[in-house]
């Protein structure tokens, strides 16, 4: 294999505008061999586009790269052949039945027996006896499992996947993402992007862009510790008159409720403390100082990189 | 998933024969896609059937009593006779008789006649003196068509009618004028000419629009997104595309001529295999343009326009609807350019007058240049990325 550093995308400086607007700015990024790397983001902050970058479905306005080896603004049809793209939108033919579908994609990689691939594929993803189902008939979770048989049939060493688990159950995404570290054991370099937390928890590195910035990038751990963030939950009653109140004090940079509590973050330990200071001996509320989740550091993120980008 | 209990299966890639092995790829995906449509799929049938018989007996321009009038501005028995003899023509249904220039006018300008004739004052005698004069013919040309044939019909019609009322004997030519603009209506009977016609129209219409909506259509469905990231160039593609309307096109054009030749009694006097070759590459030529179409434009209503744009031209200025060489030469020029118009002329050259390959080597070339000239706009178009 080229490439075989060990790196299996390595881009630097990626910039892409639509229309006069920046999409992408400056993005630069590494992605090791075999590993899983999460793509986090708010919606329309430019992971889609940077995905289809790297596929080579878009020509960046400038910067470079390589992807599997192959630069991506010349062999973009080199990387098409070792690529599976799993489209956000499900985009495999709706009037197709799952058997045609995965025979279809198995001919135009040049399978040796089309056939079979896609019989093997229809077993190994559990489809056997809906074979002859059209694929629009199929629901959620099955059309993303169909989706991801469909792009890892011709054998690829990278699979790319925008938003795979958008709107399928809990159980349908835990298989996935089984199924996804299967992959990943077998030598499969994974891009995923996501906006679940549990999914982020999942990837062995994650970078959260934002507004066509990326702004961190690590293991989770490394996300969370580089965030600076000081985190203290709080537990008791009338935790909403508490939040109205906490909200926009010095040093606090975000307050949020989660479930029977209130997570109050601030990058600003000294600001902080003196500005909770007041209720942390109301009686009925419990205080404590915790790790900040990696929900806690996004929303942080995302909050400052509004503040800054538009 | 049980990837555990089945490990990936690891096949060889083949790297031979790639365009012929993603061009099936493609192709098989269209038939299927073409068979699951229904819809679709009657109209490949019902279409041609149901606009051959439509048109095929509908339009006939040969006309049956025209409602007519006629100014008597002398009662002669020469008059009468001329009279009854166009009425023996069935061309003609003399609905009233006037002998006021007003009320002939007023007739025709209300649409009640589309046709008068008027018999002059001192008709009869002028024509004993071998003075020819003048039968005035006024046509209503709004419907020049139903006009163009009763006028061709009538001085044949007359003068024979009109032989053994004279007792001129046998005249050497017309013993009176008829005043008006006589026009040649090439085929005696219309659907001999229609039907050859239809069959380049109808399948002007099919083709263009089949493939009009080939590539929007994969763009609208999103579809398009997963098959540009994937290993498959332009070229594959747009064969993919256009090989199995091939055979619908094909199959249309079967339809129509063996409707055409049970049902209408056209002939087919050339060789069969000659106009299944040519039909062939016009079916082509059209499935290309509508494949350019299709990459030219952002989505399916379009693409209807678009198809649209290209449809009307090749109906008016093909020679289908009239005659090609009636038209202004730069109407001409803009004709050449058309598809049908080449078509038009090797399916009614080989059915009608039994033309060869040698006769049409003009045509047949056109068309394949046209084919070759749509081809390329189409491949250096497809936009091979979602910029």
């Amino acid at each position: 294999m080229n490439g075989g550093n060990g790196i299996a995308i390595d881009v630097k400086g990626l910039t892409k505008s639509f229309g006069g607007r920046e999409v992408v700015h400056d993005l630069s990024m590494q992605v090791k061999r075999g590993s899983i790397y999460g793509f986090l983001g708010p919606n329309g902050s430019g992971k889609t586009t940077t995905i289809r970058i790297l596929c080579g479905l878009l020509t960046p306005d400038s910067g470079e790269g390589t992807c599997l080896g192959y630069d991506i603004r010349r062999d973009a049809e080199k990387i098409k052949r070792q690529v599976g793209y799993m489209t956000q939108r499900f985009s495999l033919y709706q009037d197709l039945s799952v058997r045609e579908n995965l025979e279809f994609v198995a001919r135009l990689y040049g399978l040796a027996d089309a056939r079979g691939a896609a019989r093997d594929m229809i077993k190994r993803l559990g489809l056997s006896g809906r074979e002859e189902q059209l694929a629009g008939e199929l629901s959620g979770g099955w059309k993303q499992r169909l989706a991801l048989g469909a792009c890892t049939l011709p054998n690829p060493q990278l699979l790319l996947l925008d938003e795979p688990t958008a709107g399928v159950d809990p159980k349908a995404r835990r298989d996935f993402w089984n199924e996804i570290h299967a992959l990943a054991a077998e030598g499969l370099t994974v891009l995923v992007s996501t906006h679940y937390m549990d999914e982020a928890e999942r990837c062995h590195e994650i970078a959260y862009i934002a507004y066509g910035h990326l702004l961190t990038h690590g293991t989770v751990e490394q996300v969370i510790a580089k965030s600076a963030l000081t985190t203290y939950t709080v537990t008791g009653e009338d935790l909403n008159e508490l939040a109205a109140e906490l909200t926009g004090k010095p040093g606090i940079d975000m307050v949020a409720p989660f479930g029977t509590s209130l997570h109050v973050s601030g990058r600003d330990v000294a600001a902080l403390e003196a500005s909770i200071a007041a209720w942390r001996e109301k009686s009925g509320l419990h205080w404590q100082k915790s790790q900040p989740s990696l929900e806690d550091v996004f929303i942080e993120l995302m909050g400052r990189s509004k503040d800054n980008f538009q | 998933m049980s990837t555990v209990d089945h490990p990936a299966p690891r096949q060889e890639i083949r790297e031979r024969f790639g365009f012929l092995r993603r061009s099936y790829a493609m192709l098989v995906k269209e038939f299927i896609q073409l068979k699951r449509d229904r819809v679709s799929f009657a109209m490949i049938v019902m279409l041609p059937v149901m606009q051959l018989m439509l048109f095929g007996y509908a339009i006939n321009t040969t006309p049956h009593h025209l409602p007519s009038a006629v100014l008597l501005q002398e009662d002669s028995d020469l008059a009468r006779s001329v009279l009854k003899a166009l009425e023996n023509t069935a061309y003609f249904r003399f609905l009233h008789e006037v002998h006021d220039v007003d009320d002939f006018d007023n007739l025709l300008k209300s649409g009640k006649v589309l046709f008068g004739v008027e018999i002059p004052r001192g008709f009869e005698r002028a024509v004993r003196r071998g003075d020819r004069p003048a039968l005035l013919v006024a046509a209503d040309a709004t419907d020049p068509v139903a006009a163009s044939a009763a006028i061709g019909s009538l001085g044949m019609v007359v003068q024979t009618a009109l032989k053994h009322d004279l007792y001129i004997g046998d005249p050497p030519e017309m013993p009176f004028e008829i005043r008006a603009h006589a026009r040649y209506n090439p085929a005696a009977a219309s659907s001999l000419n229609i039907v050859p016609g239809l069959v380049g129209t109808i399948l002007t219409m099919t083709m263009l629009i089949f493939t009009a909506l080939s590539v929007t259509r994969e763009v609208e469905r999103g579809t398009m997104e997963s098959l540009l990231s994937m290993p498959i160039k332009p070229v594959e593609v747009m064969f993919g595309k256009i090989v199995p309307y091939v055979l619908v096109g094909f199959l249309q054009a079967f339809l129509i001529i063996g409707i055409g030749v049970g049902l209408f009694g056209v002939p087919v006097l050339g060789n069969l295999f000659l106009l299944a070759l040519l039909s062939t590459l016009f079916i082509t030529t059209n499935l290309a343009i509508g494949y350019t179409i299709s990459t030219l434009v952002q989505n399916q209503l379009q693409a209807m326009q678009m198809s649209m744009m290209f449809f009307l031209p090749s109906i008016l200025l093909s020679g289908f609807m009239f005659p090609f060489a009636g038209m202004p030469a730069w109407a001409q020029y803009l004709g050449e350019g058309l598809p049908l118009t080449h078509y038009l002329r090797i399916v009614r050259a080989i059915m009608l007058k039994g033309a060869t390959m040698q006769n049409l080597r003009f045509d047949a070339l056109a068309l394949a240049v046209l084919m070759a000239v749509a081809m390329t706009i189409a491949v250096t178009r497809f936009r091979r990325t979602l910029d």
